[in-house]
């Protein structure tokens, strides 16, 4: 299936990797605004396209890498089934590949799955320009190590991604949006009482004072759940959640830099200048400020968590967070390990590696 | 009176010329005299883990009490060029932990302190020797558990489980290992310790967490965990179905699932199992069956009663001869009890079985089972299927006696046989066991020498001396060649230069 494709790819990475040229992937071009730039040759996935296996009772789909998300989310709604991560899509062009070298989750991270864990197996092409074959189409498989896996939020500076697996869950019958008003405080309050009393949320925003949480369940349910808590049921569910995983609300349209910090949930404030908001119980906070990338990555560390520049017009050596020395040294070892000659994404998570 | 084979070791480089009467001066300055075992009587109990196909002796067992004991024993092997094993509780069924005879095996067991329960973040930081059940005993004071249980949960430490990705009853649900760790700090081969992971819910770069769980102990040695605590379900149900035909239970299996429910738990049992289980232990199994399903639910009171409503029709559907639901909490645990006496069972019924864990997608499933049947047949000895069927895991048991001459090696051919059947139809040679010493020969069908050798750079990113538990899972090109079973990729005769490793 598309062997003379993958054959194609894989003869420009020989080729590169004997000429140590270094080769910029891409899928549908969505997130180039992410991290760091590669100055290099571009080689496009877009070619590999098109659903490989789907049977909903199997709950997994495998795609070639360079597949519309759209089009494999589409076919899931069809089969009330769905991706447990919401992949966020920040454009139409996004691909399967794309999202899960970025291994961004969206607003049902906490609740279900990160994109990471739905992650059943990954067809690669190395940095020698050997396609190979790890993990498979079940949620139990441990023979050889889980490199699968590893290739989430690699972005592709461990291989290309020319196929993969994905865990996909049923869909919820119904949900709907309530929308409280609470200090920051009483909100991520509010929040963990009803999650350990089992309430199915399934997101939650918070900004200026203002939480939105998510019920999904059937419909009997979540209305009886919506009386016993209160709050205003919004408009339109749907539109909100897709706003906020892709970045079209208010909040994010802004010239100031934008972070994206991650943080234990329970955490109080991060204490930076510029306006903020929080998705995941308060795991996940965008800071919209002018901060030095030092003290972002300081503050955050501090605090147990991480941070990166999401988006910004000038960016920092390294959007990343620095790492402590032997964690990097094993990042190094890795990259040479399925990479020798440095060609795939040089730099394009971290400068260094 | 046991028919052993002893390891294959030629693949193990014998990097030093220590003897047994030296260890205990070496790491003298390490631990306590009294944790350095040398004495053949005190290494005996050690000869192999829950794989016991095969014994051998390692040079000497240490059992340090503290963290800094393990990166000074580390720091240690890595002068002397000496490998290192490292055990837990000894329950794996794949010889992870089978100890290397030039070599020394390291206990954790020690290592068994619950350091803290967090509520508010919901994570338990302990020890890798801590058991299984004990994290969940622990937490069950805020009404949270740990929820990875591999049926040897009294026993099984965390820091085997980590090594395993083990699995359990409830992984469809509630996910593996890899799923419910959050946090690891590892002593690696120079003896660094370096924390990967954190109580967040992203982490940032590679994905060390994912690789180093079900690693087999051959990248590091975990020291301390943080692993993810849930909120006990609120209620649960537990359904057992009744098949004249394995086929229909396989569908049910599948219609279940397409209806849109995932149940925490959903079990098969073919004949031979069910009649087994019921004579040792009479849970009430209908022992006319072909098969049983048994299918616990769990959730909030409405969704689980839509649930109880699905699995109920779609069981019918496929004609079950009887479905029934668990009236009490006491007869929940007796439809349990049969599926975990399932072993023991077959244990009563032949002196020895090999467990085997390979994973099909679930459409094969009664594809799959009638080749077992014919494989069994056709090799002469009875295998018994227990099926984690909502993830696609197969456990087939068969059965042998030890003390005939050449029943072994027909179990084995048998299991070889069974586990390249799971490759062939898109599934893997393991769910949850683990590759260890058992299945490094299957290794050489699920992967061509390319993955091979990439699986090789991978371990020598973590341990360019190849002193960290040498010889499991990972096989060598050479190995796969006397096989014969190595994949030719693209036409290249793959062993033109073997390396050996």
């Amino acid at each position: 299936m598309l062997n003379q494709q993958i054959q194609s790819l894989c003869d420009t990475v020989k080729h590169a990797y004997e000429t140590k040229q270094a080769l910029n992937i891409q899928g549908g071009n969505s997130k180039s605004f992410y991290a760091n730039h590669v100055d290099a040759q571009t080689i496009s996935t877009t070619d590999l396209s098109g659903i490989i296996e789907y049977q909903p009772s199997e709950l997994y789909i495998t795609a070639h890498a360079g597949t519309p998300l759209q089009i494999i989310e589409d076919t899931l709604t069809e089969h009330k089934q769905m991706f447990s991560f919401e992949p966020p899509y920040y454009s139409p062009s996004t691909t399967l590949g794309g999202s899960i070298a970025c291994g961004l989750s969206g607003p049902r991270r906490p609740y279900a799955d990160a994109i990471r864990d739905c992650i059943l197996g990954t067809d690669i092409i190395n940095g020698k320009g050997e396609h190979l074959s790890f993990g498979g189409k079940v949620i139990k498989n441990v023979a050889g190590y889980d490199v699968s896996r590893l290739m989430c939020g690699a972005f592709g500076t461990l291989g290309i991604i020319t196929q993969a697996s994905i865990k996909v869950l049923p869909k919820p019958e119904h949900e709907i949006t309530l929308l409280f008003e609470h200090h920051q405080q009483q909100a991520k309050k509010n929040i963990q009482d009803w999650l350990n009393s089992l309430i199915p949320i399934t997101a939650t925003y918070f900004q200026n004072d203002h939480l939105w949480i998510r019920i999904s369940g059937l419909e009997n349910i979540v209305s009886t759940i919506h009386k016993k808590l209160g709050g205003e049921k919004i408009h339109s569910s749907k539109t909100f959640w897709q706003a906020i995983k892709n970045h079209q609300a208010d909040f994010f349209q802004t010239d100031i830099p934008l972070w994206r910090c991650i943080v234990p949930h329970n955490t109080n404030e991060i204490v930076l200048q510029g306006e903020s908001c929080f998705e995941w119980n308060g795991g996940l906070r965008w800071i919209k400020s002018e901060e030095t990338a030092e003290k972002v990555f300081k503050t955050c560390q501090t605090l147990n968590g991480y941070a990166s520049l999401f988006r910004s017009k000038e960016k920092p050596a390294d959007c990343f967070a620095p790492m402590n020395n032997q964690v990097k040294k094993l990042h190094m070892n890795l990259k040479h390990a399925f990479d020798p000659e440095n060609i795939l994404n040089p730099g394009r998570m971290y400068s260094w590696c | 009176m046991y028919s052993q084979k002893s390891l294959n070791t030629d693949e193990i480089h014998h990097k030093h010329m220590l003897d047994r009467s030296e260890i205990p001066a070496l790491f003298s300055s390490c631990l306590p005299k009294a944790c350095i075992f040398t004495s053949i009587e005190k290494l005996r109990p050690y000869e192999c883990d829950a794989y016991t196909a095969y014994r051998s002796l390692p040079l000497a067992v240490l059992l340090p009490e503290t963290k800094q004991q393990v990166i000074d024993i580390v720091k240690t092997c890595q002068k002397y060029q000496l490998p290192i094993v490292t055990r837990g509780a000894g329950t794996g069924l794949s010889g992870g932990a089978h100890p290397i005879e030039n070599g020394i095996l390291l206990n954790l067991s020690k290592l068994n302190q619950i350091y803290e329960i967090n509520h508010e973040l919901q994570y338990a930081r302990v020890g890798p020797g801590v058991r299984n059940l004990a994290i969940s005993e622990a937490a069950s004071t805020y009404d949270l558990y740990y929820a990875p249980d591999p049926s040897s949960q009294i026993a099984c430490t965390i820091g085997g489980n980590i090594a395993e990705n083990s699995g359990g009853v409830h992984c469809l649900k509630y996910g593996l290992t890899v799923h419910n760790i959050l946090e690891i700090t590892f002593v690696n081969i120079d003896g660094e310790v370096i924390t990967v992971g954190s109580e967040c819910y992203e982490n940032p770069g590679y994905d060390l967490l994912a690789l180093l769980t079900g690693s087999e102990g051959m990248l590091a040695i975990m020291i301390q965990a943080k692993v993810k605590l849930l909120p006990k379900p609120a209620n649960k149900e537990v359904i057992l179905a009744a098949f004249n035909r394995i086929e229909d239970a396989g569908e049910a299996v599948a219609n279940i699932i397409a209806s849109g429910v995932i149940p925490a738990g959903l079990e098969m049992m073919d004949q031979a199992v069910i009649q087994a289980t019921e004579n040792f232990c009479q849970a009430g199994y209908p022992t006319d069956a072909a098969a049983i399903l048994l299918c616990e639910l769990d959730g909030f009171d409405e969704a689980l009663q839509w649930e109880i409503q699905q699995v109920t029709q779609q069981c019918n559907q496929c004609h079950a001869t009887s479905v029934r639901k668990a009236n009490n909490a006491q007869e929940q645990e007796l439809f349990w009890k049969g599926r975990k006496s399932a072993f023991p069972a077959i244990g009563q019924l032949a002196p020895d079985y090999l467990c085997m864990d390979g994973t099909i997608p679930r459409q094969h499933l009664a594809h799959v089972l009638g080749e077992i049947s014919n494989i069994s047949e056709r090799i002469g000895l009875p295998v018994a299927n227990v099926f984690h069927a909502g993830d696609g895991n197969l456990h087939p048991l068969i059965m042998y006696d030890a003390n005939n001459a050449g029943e072994l090696d027909k179990a084995e051919e048998i299991g070889s046989q069974i586990l390249e059947l799971c490759v062939s139809v898109g599934g893997t040679i393991t769910g949850e066991h683990g590759v260890g010493i058992e299945k490094l020969n299957q290794m050489c069908v699920q992967f061509n020498s390319q993955e091979l050798i990439q699986f090789e750079q991978v371990k020598l990113a973590f341990d360019p001396e190849r002193l960290f538990n040498p010889g499991k899972a990972i096989p060598t090109l050479q190995r796969c060649a006397e096989f014969g079973a190595m994949h030719v990729h693209a036409g290249e005769l793959p062993f033109k230069d073997i390396p050996r490793f």
